[in-house]
């Protein structure tokens, strides 16, 4: 009875979520219908949109500290699919504000030395120089290819999320050569067992060879990549899970920085959506990081997952022609 | 030798160091500039009011087209030809985007003289080759194709 009771308020919560970004792209088409009909004029104060995506960026940066995602990969197919921006100004939007989020945790995670910068500096030199070329894809595909692909993308992400197991402390008999010439290794302390964990990797060739990948996908939707950085950190690398989501995160300051740049050079940054989506996504990290105390979060990580699939499926149909 | 190998080390001490002063100047000067930029304190080059409107002969608003053709539309140069911009409110924003997207390469040049002292060259070399790989990133010599 409890338990049916919590599955109806998620699924109520989810639902007002759903309806508020399909009121909001409802609210778009008909502005824009009006706007044609008018020949110029958008009947809409423009002071509408960024107080919209203020407010839909902070219940993202909530829900995205709640469900132990990046704000890069819910603000890119939400934002894109919702609101009546172009995917290039999105996608250089989503590349920002992952970075801000990423700047903003860097510092903090590389002093208790979970962020560790023997790991992320040759992973980041592969994922940075994909997501340069990843960008540069990604600004010449046609838009509805854009959006099918990161539909696509989507949709596999969350069959990631559901299906991807974690591991806290992989066991890593022997490291590999690369990584014991690179002395890719560490200790650091584990609050939860009160004890001092060592740890070093294996199987990294095999490892920077996904970042390629990695950091193609990151440059192409403007996402964070934080979805596959860790499972590859973690599972293929076998670096424990802290290290794994700290340097995970620190990664996506270099990465996103790369791609970044391809989209800032190509006038594909709009200061009016990209201020109000860092201050936004930040201020619901604030409040999200206090919320998560008391949360549960298996029941918040099926909301976020329920998101993500609506707003995948969202893009596909959009690049689709499917639901315009 | 384990309570020297738990603790950062110096130059992930310094990378943080750098990024945090950096990160938070950023910041401040992105949500100042925005302040400006929409109470109009300086004029912008293109009118706040006009990114929600359709241009004529047009079925989509400015801020819809996409990034190459809006910036056709309003004679927008690419690369650092924002410079030029930088005293009219909206492109004064790319000061604070500009310093949070070059901060990793403050980080990596205050890194680099730590790693050539240690004598750690194989990672001396992947930091000059990041900052090689990210200053031809941000020099605007990439160009997609058109659309």
């Amino acid at each position: 009875m409890i338990h049916s009771r919590k599955v109806l308020k998620i699924l109520i919560v989810v639902l007002s979520i759903m309806a508020l970004f399909v009121s909001i792209s409802a609210f778009a088409s008909e502005t824009q219908e009006v706007a044609k009909e008018t020949a110029s004029a958008s009947t809409t104060p423009w002071w509408v949109w960024p107080l919209a995506l203020f407010v839909v960026t902070f219940i993202l940066g909530i829900l995205a500290v709640l469900g132990g995602v990046g704000g890069g990969v819910l603000f890119v197919p939400i934002i894109g699919g919702f609101f009546p921006f172009n995917i290039d100004f999105v996608r250089g939007a989503g590349l920002l504000v992952a970075l801000a989020g990423a700047l903003a945790a860097g510092p903090g995670l590389l002093r208790r030395n979970l962020a560790s910068l023997r790991l992320a500096l040759p992973v980041a030199l592969i994922a940075s120089s994909a997501a340069i070329v990843g960008a540069m894809i990604g600004l010449a595909l046609k838009p509805n290819v854009v959006n099918t692909l990161l539909g696509a993308t989507i949709l596999f992400i969350v069959a990631i999320m559901i299906t991807a197991k974690k591991s806290d402390f992989p066991n890593v008999a022997k490291p590999d050569n690369l990584s014991q010439s690179l002395h890719i290794m560490g200790i650091y302390r584990e609050e939860s067992l009160g004890k001092d964990i060592e740890w070093q990797v294996h199987r990294t060739p095999q490892g920077l060879a996904l970042f390629i990948v990695i950091g193609v996908m990151a440059g192409m939707f403007g996402l964070g990549a934080g979805w596959a950085n860790v499972p590859v950190l973690n599972l293929l690398m076998g670096a424990p899970l802290k290290i794994s989501v700290a340097t995970s995160k620190f990664l996506l300051s270099i990465t996103d920085t790369s791609a970044a740049w391809v989209y800032l050079n190509q006038g594909a940054v709009l200061p009016m959506i990209v201020v109000p989506s860092i201050v936004g996504i930040m201020l619901g990290s604030i409040v999200g990081v206090k919320i998560l105390v008391k949360s549960k979060p298996k029941a918040i990580k099926s909301m976020v997952i329920g998101l993500l699939f609506f707003a995948g499926t969202r893009a596909l149909l959009k690049g689709l022609g499917i639901w315009e | 030798m384990t309570e020297n190998k738990k603790k950062a080390s110096e130059e992930q001490l310094a990378y943080a160091g750098v990024l945090n002063i950096g990160m938070w100047i950023g910041l401040a000067l992105l949500i100042v500039f925005f302040i400006v930029y929409i109470s109009g304190l300086l004029p912008s080059y293109i009118p706040i009011g006009d990114l929600s409107k359709t241009p004529p002969g047009s079925k989509i608003a400015y801020w819809s087209m996409r990034a190459h053709d809006f910036n056709q539309a309003f004679n927008v140069p690419t690369g650092w030809g924002w410079i030029k911009l930088a005293g009219n409110g909206d492109y004064l924003n790319f000061v604070g985007i500009t310093m949070l997207a070059g901060l990793t390469v403050a980080c990596y040049m205050v890194i680099l003289p730590i790693l050539i002292r240690k004598k750690d060259t194989a990672y001396a070399i992947i930091a000059i080759v990041e900052v090689a790989v990210l200053a031809l990133a941000a020099s605007g010599i990439l160009k997609t194709g058109g659309h």
